[in-house]
């Protein structure tokens, strides 16, 4: 197929459309050699092509829909997916989503090319305007691309998030009746949300009298620090455990103080072990040497 | 069949020896929390009983309006002369009543019935 | 990504105490299936159930009105109470802890707004209030776990 000039009725959105669609084909061949397509389909070339033509079709669609500046343009939506998990898998392997962008524009040169020699003079303003609208629909796909990688990315980073928080959290069984969250870091409202469930769950699990927080690892207690640990206190209670605040540094005892913070009837002890101690005295249960009272037992 | 069958079964009220056992299940409606707040006192009232233990375990959600009924319900028995221990609140329910700003000071509570028996046969409060 | 599953409003009737555990159940139901977590979905129902006795007994009754949302990233429920009722004069005062005119421990709306993300209130003396309130699923849900 050539474009003649009988053709030339059709606007170029619809020309470079319809030559999409025909020379799927042959763009597909070219690009599945692509840097941005054959390092994802590493095991099939078969499959990087097949992937090719999709995307093809679904820039052939926005070309007759003539939308083409329009990275919402519903002929993306096919491909969507796709691309969000090529972007994926680049992504994983290192490449920034700046990269990926660049391998896509890397697709620009073949089908340009391509498109050249549909025309017997490519030097015609008709053919000028083909190419144009061909660059700029690929330079919406970049756009497309560029946006499902940054999706890719914040949902990576959305996930370590949460394993971050589920992995700095332990709850731990010091006594029969007694568990113990040893805070570190940052206390922050997710963290407190995620420090206050696995402290209720272990309460019920280990049917807990007394729950002690530990917070000799938390750099700088604030007001809202404060209201995170009176509110974990204050849940604990309801469900019938006292909880003790452990681990107040003289500095961080200072703040509070200072900051007018008021940890009302929360029960507090200087070390996570005065805590344990506590916490052993009212089950009475008592804590011996074995060679002060050997006749004990 | 969007409106819960008239005449739900009444929650049902158990006497332990001097102990009012009460077990809150499921939804429970405002007209039917009150109806329980009045049963209960009119008990403790003709019974003597020395203790009351609400079990709300098989409560999903405790609103403003049942937290206050409860604590109603412990102020109430507290002048009839009976300690009241609130047992078994989920966690969530927990939380979420944290939030919502109840924190039922003055209720007591336990883990499980179980253990609200205990603290009452202990009789310390 | 997904077309389906964004249901419409689903709108409920709020003039008895039957309607409040309706309503409870409906919001509990939807936000299961939404994927929020147990204790999320207990927040929602209890901020719910408070302002859907707000709209029975200051706002005479009225509806409830829940929407389903999803902003690409994650999804949500919006839930509208809205009456005709006489509306809220001082607005300030009502979303204040502890103000009551209705026998309850006043912690209605200013409770409600704390469990939720959004929280808002439309209200004119002698034509009604409109409370809105939405939450959104707090983490992503493991959908697309690291390798397929």
């Amino acid at each position: 197929m050539r474009v003649s000039e009988q053709d030339a009725a059709g606007s170029a959105p619809q020309i470079v459309g319809s030559f999409l669609e025909q020379r799927k084909e042959q763009i597909a061949q070219r690009w599945a050699d692509a840097p941005l397509f054959r390092s994802v389909f590493t095991v099939s070339r078969d499959e990087a092509v097949e992937a090719c033509k999709a995307v093809v079709e679904a820039l052939s669609e926005v070309a007759v829909s003539g939308r083409l500046e329009d990275v919402r343009a519903p002929g993306f939506g096919t491909v969507r997916e796709q691309l969000g998990r090529m972007s994926a898998t680049r992504a994983r392997t290192g490449s920034t989503p700046a990269q990926i962008a660049e391998e896509v524009a890397g697709l620009r040169a073949p089908a340009v090319e391509l498109l050249r020699e549909e025309f017997a003079d490519p030097a015609t303003p008709q053919a000028h305007e083909c190419v144009l609208a061909l660059t700029l629909l690929l330079g919406t796909l970049r756009l497309v691309v560029m946006e499902t990688a940054l999706d890719a990315n914040a949902e990576l980073i959305e996930r370590q998030r949460q394993q971050l928080l589920e992995v700095a959290t332990p709850v731990i069984k010091l006594w029969e009746g007694t568990v113990a969250v040893p805070l570190i870091g940052t206390l922050d409202s997710a963290r407190s949300q995620v420090v206050m469930e696995s402290l209720l769950e272990a309460i019920v699990d280990q049917r807990a009298r007394y729950a002690i927080l530990d917070i000799t690892g938390v750099p700088t207690v604030d007001s809202l620090v404060a209201q995170h640990l009176m509110k974990t206190v204050a849940a604990a209670r309801l469900m019938g455990a006292e909880c003790i605040v452990s681990g107040i540094r003289p500095a961080i005892a200072q703040t509070i103080v200072q900051l007018g913070i008021d940890l009302g009837s929360v029960l507090t002890r200087a070390s996570l072990s005065d805590a344990l101690a506590y916490a052993l005295g009212k089950q009475g249960i008592e804590v011996s040497r074995a060679d002060a009272g050997a006749s004990a037992r | 069949m969007n409106q819960p069958t008239p005449g739900q079964p009444a929650v049902p009220v158990l006497a332990l020896g001097d102990v009012l056992l009460v077990s809150l299940q499921g939804e429970l409606h405002d007209g039917m929390a009150e109806q329980l707040q009045h049963d209960i006192t009119s008990r403790v009232a003709t019974s003597g009983v020395t203790g009351v233990v609400i079990d709300i375990s098989g409560v999903e959600i405790v609103d403003s309006f049942l937290g206050r009924v409860l604590a109603e319900i412990a102020s109430t028995a507290r002048l009839l002369a009976a300690r009241t221990v609130l047992a078994g609140m989920r966690p969530a329910v927990a939380i979420t009543l944290v939030e919502l700003g109840l924190t039922l000071p003055g209720l007591v509570t336990a883990l499980d019935v179980d253990r609200a028996m205990e603290l009452l046969s202990r009789g310390g409060s | 990504m997904q077309q389906s599953g964004q249901a419409s409003a689903t709108s409920l009737p709020i003039g008895s105490d039957a309607d409040l555990a309706w309503v409870r159940q409906q919001v509990r139901q939807c936000a299961a299936q939404l994927g929020f977590g147990l204790v999320q979905q207990t927040k929602l129902v209890t901020a719910a159930s408070e302002l859907a006795r707000n709209t029975l007994v200051h706002g005479g009754g009225g509806r409830a009105e829940i929407t389903p949302l999803d902003n690409g990233r994650t999804r949500g429920l919006r839930m509208c109470f809205i009456d005709s009722g006489p509306g809220i004069r001082d607005l300030e005062l009502a979303m204040t802890d502890g103000y009551t005119t209705g026998g309850g421990l006043g912690l209605g709306l200013s409770g409600a707004k704390r469990l939720v993300h959004e929280f808002s209130v439309d209200t004119e003396p002698g034509r009604g209030t409109t409370v809105t309130a939405v939450a959104w699923v707090a983490q992503v849900p493991a959908s697309r776990p690291g390798v397929r």
